[in-house]
């Protein structure tokens, strides 16, 4: 670290120019959040049931899958800078941090490939 | 700044926790981070075991409803829905702090306060039209 510069003072100690895009994606994955989510929820108090038959009735309306596709992207997208956020806060280590954020983007994107291969499967019967 | 010469351990830290008065904004604040947790790891969590169970069909699925039935399950299910609601709520009023509004005092605490009640109201909500249907 250095004393002279004002530059050289701050060098290392800060963020390294994504935070405006990191906070944008925040914010527009939590807009789709709100708008997937609310659908989602009144979706679910408008079902007669929640019987098996009904539930693959709803999964096999296109509405529903699309729906649902995206409300697991949206809201793992935002779970994934949510919980980044969380990790820099928590972990000062670098090695540790590295760590954390690296099995947090293998967790986020392997639950997404779950999610999306479930929700098409449901949607194009094979059951 | 003789500090800077003498390395990174001199730097002055900022007061913590148990140094300020609690507020409704910093209650609003961790209960964001909480609820937003809760939701990304047991929420989340949650939504795939139910997508999973639908799709490993009728035994499977009828498995996951017997848990969600038990008071464990209720538990979890419940606690998701008040997750939710107050992550909505308490984010409904990041939006409105990003247009550089209700940073006054007063007119601060209130929407903290009432972001956490509306929270709590919605969920209560929900939970009476899902039973009471």
């Amino acid at each position: 670290m250095g004393n002279g510069t004002s530059i050289g003072r701050v060098r290392g100690l800060g963020s390294s120019h994504n935070g405006a895009h990191h906070w944008l994606i925040q914010r527009f994955t939590a807009i789709g959040n709100l708008v997937l989510t609310v659908w989602f929820a009144v979706s679910l108090l408008l079902l007669p049931d929640f019987a098996y038959t009904t539930l693959r009735d709803w999964f096999a309306s296109p509405v529903s899958a699309s729906g649902m596709a995206l409300l697991i992207i949206s809201t793992f997208w935002h779970a994934r800078v949510g919980l980044q956020v969380v990790i820099e806060d928590y972990l000062h280590d670098h090695g540790n941090k590295f760590a954390a954020l690296a099995a947090l983007n293998l967790v986020v994107f392997g639950a997404v490939a779950f999610g999306l291969f479930c929700v098409a499967r449901l949607a194009l019967g094979a059951a | 700044m003789a500090q800077a010469s003498t390395g990174r351990k001199a730097r002055p830290l900022s007061p913590h926790l148990q140094i300020w008065r609690w507020g409704p904004a910093m209650a609003v604040s961790i209960l964001h981070r909480v609820s937003g947790n809760g939701l990304a790891v047991v929420g989340l969590g949650a939504l795939l075991c139910w997508l999973g169970a639908l799709v490993g069909g009728e035994a499977s699925y009828a498995n996951f409803a017997a848990q969600a039935g038990t008071w464990y399950g209720r538990i979890v299910l419940i606690g998701i829905s008040w997750a939710f609601f107050n992550h909505l709520c308490s984010g409904l009023r990041h939006f409105v702090l990003d247009i550089g509004a209700g940073f006054e005092v007063k007119s601060n605490n209130i929407w903290s306060i009432v972001s956490i009640v509306l929270g709590a109201l919605l969920t209560a909500a929900f939970w009476a039209v899902l039973l009471l249907r």
